[in-house]
């Protein structure tokens, strides 16, 4: 369901490209599709949950609601480095049993926003590790430079479970 | 589409307050009888008149006609033609059952089944023709009214016209004179509609009469100056006429003259009227196909979770969001220009905003509460028709009914109230010979009491019946295997086996009670809500069932809970006491089961750093302090550092964003904007201690 809802969701210019929100995680740049994008917000206390994995930090108050936060450097397996001032929180809605859900996705800072024709958006390589498989929606090469394309639906789902009602 | 929309609110609107006319209709029969005055029974009339008259508009037909029939007999009994009888109160009370199932079923947008209504209407033709036949009453009932109200200006105005009783086959149709009040339009009447309505009966011809025109100049357009002669070539019964013409029956002057048939037309008309039921059969008469009553699905859904706030609760709200916008634009001003001296100001405008967003709050949450009065008006008819089957004598006496508490809650309470009830009445009370012969008064009490106590809601189903037989539950509990031989229990511990899935000492099963299913139910579902169930009997005297609930769901009495560097909330409803632990007072069962000494029973130990993997201040316990908690009568200790404040929390839900946390009842969010978590108490006695029979089994 969720992967046919994928191209009516992205920002489809006249011009056939996608907007995307690039951040940065380990040196590497990342690219989000911004219709996903509700907000970015600086860092936050974040309370821990028992009984998540380490890459839920936890959750924080976003004006009154409970969103979790995924620390991605940890999704992604990369090492943990501690938070700094460009440490940011790109808050994501995906679709979820009963309406939107809110997450947060922490990343080392957010860079810039392309657009992206969908010519240039090359499959994911074969040679892909599971995880890896399961975000990673596309590559893009653009400016001379690789971004990854993340697959939000694929990447909260699989981070913090695809049911509420799963207990 | 739009038209859709507007048609389905109306019809909405017409469900909600057909079901709100049926309990009032419910409620009045109950009280009425021989020396009821007129107003009561004028009351259930007018209840019937209008879920008659809206089903017939929305072409429930089925309704409509049933509905008829039993606003005749109101009608009789509030002329006084027909006295109030047990019976025929009875009988509309089985009706005012039909009715609804009818309207439910109509809600649901399923087939309305008229079994029952057939059934009764055989009843109710019955009662009816018990004291005159009713066609001989229109005349009297028409005429003697109607000339009281003569004076009324421009069309005297009829009262509600009792059927013209004719062979169908001896007529080809009807004259009907149609003179409206000149008002006609303001009454948002349509005679195009009444004309329509009429015409899908058979054929019409409509002379319309001028005559009441005035000239031009002094020609009102809001006025309905026409009259209009409708002749309809149908054979219909006359109530189906009526019934088109119901809702402008008050404010027009109507007269109905069935054309009979000329001697020669007689035998080929009656041929035709007989092959051709020209009007659309009555499907009330036509035996339906037996159309199953499946419980319908749809009922459940079809409250789409609406709420009716009293006006006054609302102008509330919006006279505190006034005064909201009158602090915001005081504190605006500070935004723009600000000047060391006002500092002074700019704290009253804070304390202000605090003051108001307070009151906002509270507001808010009032307009979830509704008074206990909704859950407790279905219980006059449950004692009443289970008093009867049961050939017991009960007096139902209800107290606090304006207690208010949250929707949600109050939702929840029907079921679990409804078997507890039923449970007195078929336990607890006695046959009146037996009261006699105890020394008791021949008629039981059955009390029903809501009051609030602190930040909660007391609920208490009270009898003056039998009471609890200790004797026997114990040795029904041993029996079953749930008491040791030589077990010594409390009072307490003796009852609460009665809350035991599948527990019943009654010695037959009835359908009333006594399957040992309900009150497992019923307090699974107390507890759901966060509340408990107490039993106090005392045998030969009677028993009270108290329950307490928090008000509302959206705010918890929280105690504020510290391990390590987390903070937790527990709902202090749950906390029996907190407790700093002495050595003595603690031991351990094969180095591994943590046992607590309290009072005169050992309690586990729930370490809560241990289940949530939290670096606490210190593992020694007797650093730390004990919780002790109960939930489902079933209470442990839980392990902590240090309790902080007592506050009232908002609950909100980790489900919505995340997911559902096992030992976790939600979130809240502190003054500081951090989040803190609140604990499941009865989720994690029950984890732990399933948690501990499993490692116990293993080891054995």
């Amino acid at each position: 369901m969720t992967t046919d809802m994928k191209p009516t969701g992205s920002a489809q210019t006249a011009s056939g490209t996608e907007q995307y929100l690039s951040f940065l995680l380990g040196g590497e740049e990342y690219g989000v599709d911004i219709q996903k994008v509700q907000e970015i917000k600086g860092w936050d206390t974040v309370t821990r949950v028992p009984y998540s994995p380490a890459y839920v930090l936890g959750v924080i108050n976003l004006r009154g609601s409970i969103v979790p936060v995924i620390d991605l450097r940890l999704r992604f397996g990369l090492e943990k480095v501690p938070h700094d001032a460009t440490t940011v929180i790109i808050v994501v809605h995906v679709p979820g049993d009963r309406g939107e859900r809110t997450v947060g996705m922490v990343v080392d800072a957010v860079a810039d926003v392309y657009d992206v024709a969908g010519a240039n958006i090359l499959p994911p390589p074969e040679a892909l590790g599971s995880v890896e498989k399961v975000f990673v929606r596309g590559l893009a090469n653009q400016d001379g430079k690789m971004l990854i394309l993340i697959d939000v639906d694929g990447l909260v789902i699989s981070s913090v479970g695809a049911s509420r009602a799963a207990a | 589409m739009t038209l859709d929309l507007e048609m389905e609110e109306i019809i909405k609107v017409f469900f909600e307050e057909s079901f709100e006319g049926l309990d009032a209709m419910e409620s009045g029969l109950l009280t009425l009888d021989a020396t009821a005055d007129r107003e009561t029974i004028n009351t259930i009339f007018r209840a019937a008149h209008s879920i008659k008259g809206g089903a017939g508009t929305f072409g429930f037909m089925e309704i409509a006609e049933f509905t008829h029939s039993v606003e005749t007999l109101l009608d009789e009994m509030r002329n006084g033609m027909r006295a109030v009888t047990p019976d025929a109160v009875q009988v509309l009370l089985q009706s005012v059952d039909v009715i609804r199932e009818m309207t439910q079923s109509a809600q649901a947008k399923q087939p309305i089944v008229t079994v029952g209504a057939d059934a009764l209407s055989g009843e109710l033709a019955r009662i009816l023709a018990q004291k005159g036949p009713v066609a001989a009453a229109p005349v009297a009932s028409a005429a003697a009214p109607a000339a009281a109200i003569a004076a009324a200006p421009v069309v005297a105005k009829t009262t509600p016209q009792a059927p013209i009783v004719v062979a169908l086959a001896n007529i080809s149709g009807w004259r009907i004179e149609f003179v409206p009040d000149l008002t006609l339009f303001k009454t948002c009447n349509d005679p195009l509609r009444i004309f329509a309505e009429l015409a899908g009966l058979g054929r019409l011809e409509v002379t319309a009469h001028a005559d009441r025109v005035p000239p031009l100049q002094s020609l009102d357009p809001t006025m309905c100056y026409l009259s209009w002669t409708v002749v309809l070539h149908a054979a219909v019964e006359h109530t189906r006429i009526i019934e088109i013409f119901d809702w402008v029956e008050t404010v027009s002057r109507i007269s109905y003259e069935p054309i009979y048939l000329d001697a020669k037309h007689l035998e080929s008309a009656a041929v035709v009227a007989r092959a051709a039921p020209a009007s659309p059969a009555r499907p009330a008469t036509s035996p339906e196909p037996a159309a199953v009553p499946v419980a319908s699905p749809a009922k459940a859904g079809s409250d789409a979770g609406s709420i009716r706030v009293a006006t006054e609760k609302v102008d509330a709200l919006i006279n505190l969001v006034g005064e909201l916008v009158i602090t915001q634009s005081m504190l605006g001003r500070f935004a723009e220009k600000y000047d060391p001296e006002d500092l002074e100001s700019l704290r009253r405008g804070l304390i202000q905003l605090a003051r108001n967003t307070r009151e906002l709050q509270e507001s808010v949450m009032q307009i979830r509460m509704l008074p206990i009065g909704f859950s407790f008006n279905r219980f006059p008819r449950l004692v009443h028709d289970l008093s009867r089957k049961l050939g017991k004598k009960v007096e139902l006496k209800l107290c606090g009914e304006n207690t208010e508490l949250d929707k949600t809650v109050l939702e929840k309470i029907g079921d679990p109230l409804v078997h507890l009830v039923r449970n007195a009445l078929d336990h607890g009370m006695e046959l009146p010979e037996k009261r006699v012969a105890a020394g008791k008064s021949e008629t039981g009490t059955l009390e029903l009491n809501a009051f609030h106590e602190g930040g909660s809601i007391i609920i208490e189903v009270k009898d003056d019946g039998a009471g609890l037989n200790k004797a026997r539950i114990l040795a029904k509990g041993r029996e079953r295997g749930l008491v040791e031989p030589d077990e010594q229990l409390s009072d307490e511990q003796i009852y609460n086996l009665i809350f035991v899935a599948g527990f019943s000492t009654a010695d037959t099963v009835s359908d009333v009670s006594g399957r040992g299913v309900g009150m497992d139910v019923v307090r699974r579902n107390i507890n759901d809500l966060g509340g408990h169930v107490q039993i106090f009997s005392t045998e030969g005297v009677g028993s009270t069932i108290r329950i307490r609930l928090p008000l509302t769901l959206a705010i918890l009495e929280g105690q504020v809970l510290r391990v390590g560097k987390e903070i937790y909330v527990a709902s202090l409803v749950s906390i029996i006491e907190t407790v700093q632990p002495t050595r003595e007072h603690l031991s351990s069962v094969a180095g591994r089961s943590e046992l607590f000494k309290h009072r005169d029973s050992y309690l586990p130990i729930i370490r809560l750093h241990d289940l949530f993997d939290i670096e606490p201040d210190s593992r020694d316990i007797a650093k730390g302090l004990l919780v002790v908690v109960e939930s489902d009568g079933r209470r442990v200790s839980i392990l902590v550092d240090e309790l902080l404040a007592q506050q009232q929390v908002v609950i909100k839900s980790l489900e919505t964003n995340f997911k559902h946390v096992p030992g976790l009842a939600g979130a809240t969010i502190h003054g500081d904007g951090t989040v803190a978590l609140i604990l499941d108490i009865p989720g994690l006695i029950s984890n732990f201690l399933e948690r501990q029979s499993g490692r116990v089994e293993l080891a054995a």
